[in-house]
């Protein structure tokens, strides 16, 4: 690993009082497997956009799960906000509900409607508040999940590969999209994900799970809107993919 | 038909669902230089229809709405696809109506002895007078009632047991395993018991009925709840849905699809169960009227009660169905059906 990434490594974990998120000690196994989740160490500061990368398999969801409360903690210990919202990768909208009740599903209030529209509007999804979710494409899917995500002014988004299963040219809008709405709502963010540019382009610093663990802890100090054709980019790209075990030329 | 609009959305290369008068469903396929128009004509075969390209204005924006003129060639094609629901009509009823035709001929020559059959035109006559001295509304009211009071009370047995086992693991372990043990008995074998206990009033009939179409509905609708996408289940609790919340945002309606198909089995049920209530042990009903005309030869009056029982099947049939296109509007296939 070269000096760069030496230096940007670890300088922005936030330390322990100020963090938002914060999981200690985490182990997770399945039955008498091996560990999934292996004495894991994690800390996101308020309004911190983290990428969190990894092979397939390396228990990247699991963690997400276990910050949304979806899986016990059985070992270890995790701190977080009450509001969080978590986005998979299919947008799990209720197919019999219209795309407005989907995005305020749970939510009381007279205002239930307004508010929806409103969200809804800022996803860009304005004309198609009364439509059914099986009507909609797979980028408007995900814009409405987003949507009833954002709907709950969460002071912690989970995004468990969001838009892996959305074309080259919907993925780039929607990358757009949530950087707009992450500058806008300034929450803490994990974004799952196994696109290392996806990570250059939107994360404040980016982490690599490997067997169990943080191996990887990545500053990326770049301006917002960022470039790919950024030296610092470029070099940062290197950094990732060999943490990953991939090696480009 | 001429210049008839397609609309559609356009994203990269992919298919693009399409509507437009006349067809029921169209796929545009673009490609780099020709545009692919698919189209599914009332379940006919699958065509494809090439396209040049008669692009009038504007550019393919990769996403954006793509608001196209056909070309004459796939105007041409469009008439002919409107007209032919009405000429499929056409065939498929030629053949009943034809046998029909047949029928009549053969009763009126003699070839067919009115003993064994009545014509069909007996069969209206006899319809007829049957109506004018109200005996067949009479029968009809009481078996309707039967029916419908029988189909109720298994509504509610139904979906009250599979709830009961479908939200509960406790309430599986007592009501599922009985009913699954329960379903096999042929229902119609407890003729002669429920004959015993209830006597042959009222009760024995809209008892067999009750029991009859009770298990479709409760198999159905326990399924439906049972294979709810968990995938919904979890996105609800990270939602924060009550449990109450969840049952009725969630489980009941992801179910109802189920539940409506168990409604459909149970009421082809009631009538099955209803004809040999009547049949075997009754004074009045559909079924009574025919065994009474037995005794007198007249096989035009039992036809005539065939052609209510088929009649009041399709009847009842139709109204699930409506009642399916109505409260599952969000699935589109009913969409675009109902738009064909
Ligand atoms: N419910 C489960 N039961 C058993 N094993 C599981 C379960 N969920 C995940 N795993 C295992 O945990 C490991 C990590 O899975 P996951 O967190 O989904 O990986 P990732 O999201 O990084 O691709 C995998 O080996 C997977 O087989
Ligand atoms: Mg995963």
């Amino acid at each position: 690993m070269n000096a760069v990434a030496q230096v940007t490594q670890g300088a922005g974990v936030p330390s322990r009082d100020d963090a938002a998120v914060l999981v200690h000690g985490l182990t997770r196994r399945f039955g008498d497997g091996p560990a999934v989740l292996d004495r894991l160490d994690l800390a996101i500061a308020p309004g911190e956009f983290v990428a969190l990368l990894g092979h397939s398999g390396s228990g990247k969801s699991t963690l997400l799960r276990t910050l949304a409360g979806l899986d016990p903690v059985t070992e270890g210990s995790v701190a977080r906000p009450r509001e969080v919202s978590v986005v998979f990768q299919e947008s799990r909208l209720l197919p019999w509900k219209r795309v407005w009740q989907n995005t305020v599903l749970g939510q009381d209030g007279a205002d239930r409607r307004d508010r929806a529209v409103a969200v809804l509007e800022e996803v860009g999804l304005g004309h198609r508040i009364d439509a059914w979710p099986l009507t909609l494409s797979g980028g408007e899917a995900q814009r409405a999940a987003l949507a009833r995500a954002l709907v709950r002014e969460p002071a912690f988004l989970m995004l468990d590969e969001p838009f892996a299963a959305l074309d080259a040219l919907t993925r780039l809008k929607m990358q757009q999209l949530v950087s707009d709405l992450w500058t806008r709502h300034r929450c803490s963010v994990l974004l799952v994900t196994h696109d290392v540019d996806e990570a250059l382009l939107l994360a404040d610093r980016a982490v690599v799970l490997e067997r169990g663990r943080i191996r990887t802890d990545v500053l990326i100090p770049m301006d917002r809107p960022r470039r790919h054709a950024d030296p610092r980019f470029e070099h940062l790209r290197g950094v990732l993919l060999e943490s990953l075990g991939v090696h480009d030329g | 038909m001429h210049g008839e609009a397609i609309f559609g959305r356009l994203s990269g290369s992919g298919s693009v669902p399409a509507r437009s008068a006349g067809y029921n469903q169209i796929t545009l396929n673009c490609g780099m230089n020709n545009i692919y128009l698919t189209s599914r004509m009332n379940q006919a075969k699958l065509r494809r229809i090439p396209i040049e390209v008669p692009l009038k204005e504007g550019t393919a924006d990769m996403s954006g709405t793509l608001i196209r003129t056909v070309s004459p060639v796939a105007a041409r094609a469009a008439p002919r696809s409107a007209w032919r629901p009405r000429l499929g009509v056409l065939t498929r009823y030629a053949s009943p109506f034809f046998l029909v035709l047949l029928w009549q001929a053969a009763c009126s020559t003699g070839l067919l002895s009115t003993r064994l059959v009545a014509s069909p035109a007996q069969i209206v006559a006899t319809g007829w007078s049957l109506t004018r001295d109200g005996s067949l509304q009479t029968n009809l009211a009481v078996s309707l009632a039967r029916a419908g009071s029988g189909l109720a009370i298994a509504f509610v047995a139904g979906v009250s047991l599979a709830l009961i086992s479908g939200l509960s693991r406790l309430g599986e372990d007592i009501v599922d395993a009985p009913l699954q043990i329960l379903r096999t008995l042929p229902a119609l074998a407890l003729v002669p018991l429920f004959i015993l206990w209830f006597g042959i009033g009222e009760t024995p009939k809209i008892a067999l009925v009750a029991l009859g179409s009770s298990f479709p509905i409760y198999l159905n609708l326990h399924k439906g709840i049972r294979s709810i996408d968990p995938k919904l289940l979890e996105m609800a609790r990270t939602l924060g849905l009550s449990r109450a919340r969840t049952i009725r945002d969630v489980i009941l309606p992801g179910a109802l699809p189920d539940l409506l198909v168990g409604l459909r089995f149970a009421v082809g049920i009631s009538w099955l169960m209803l004809v040999v209530a009547e049949q075997v042990n009754a004074d009045s009903g559909i079924g009574h009227m025919m065994m009474d005309a037995e005794d007198f030869l007249r096989t035009d009056i039992i036809l005539v009660g065939l052609v209510i029982y088929g009649l009041l099947g399709l009847a009842s049939d139709q109204i699930v169905r409506f009642l399916e296109t109505t409260l599952l509007s969000w699935r589109p296939s009913h969409r675009i059906a109902r738009s064909a």
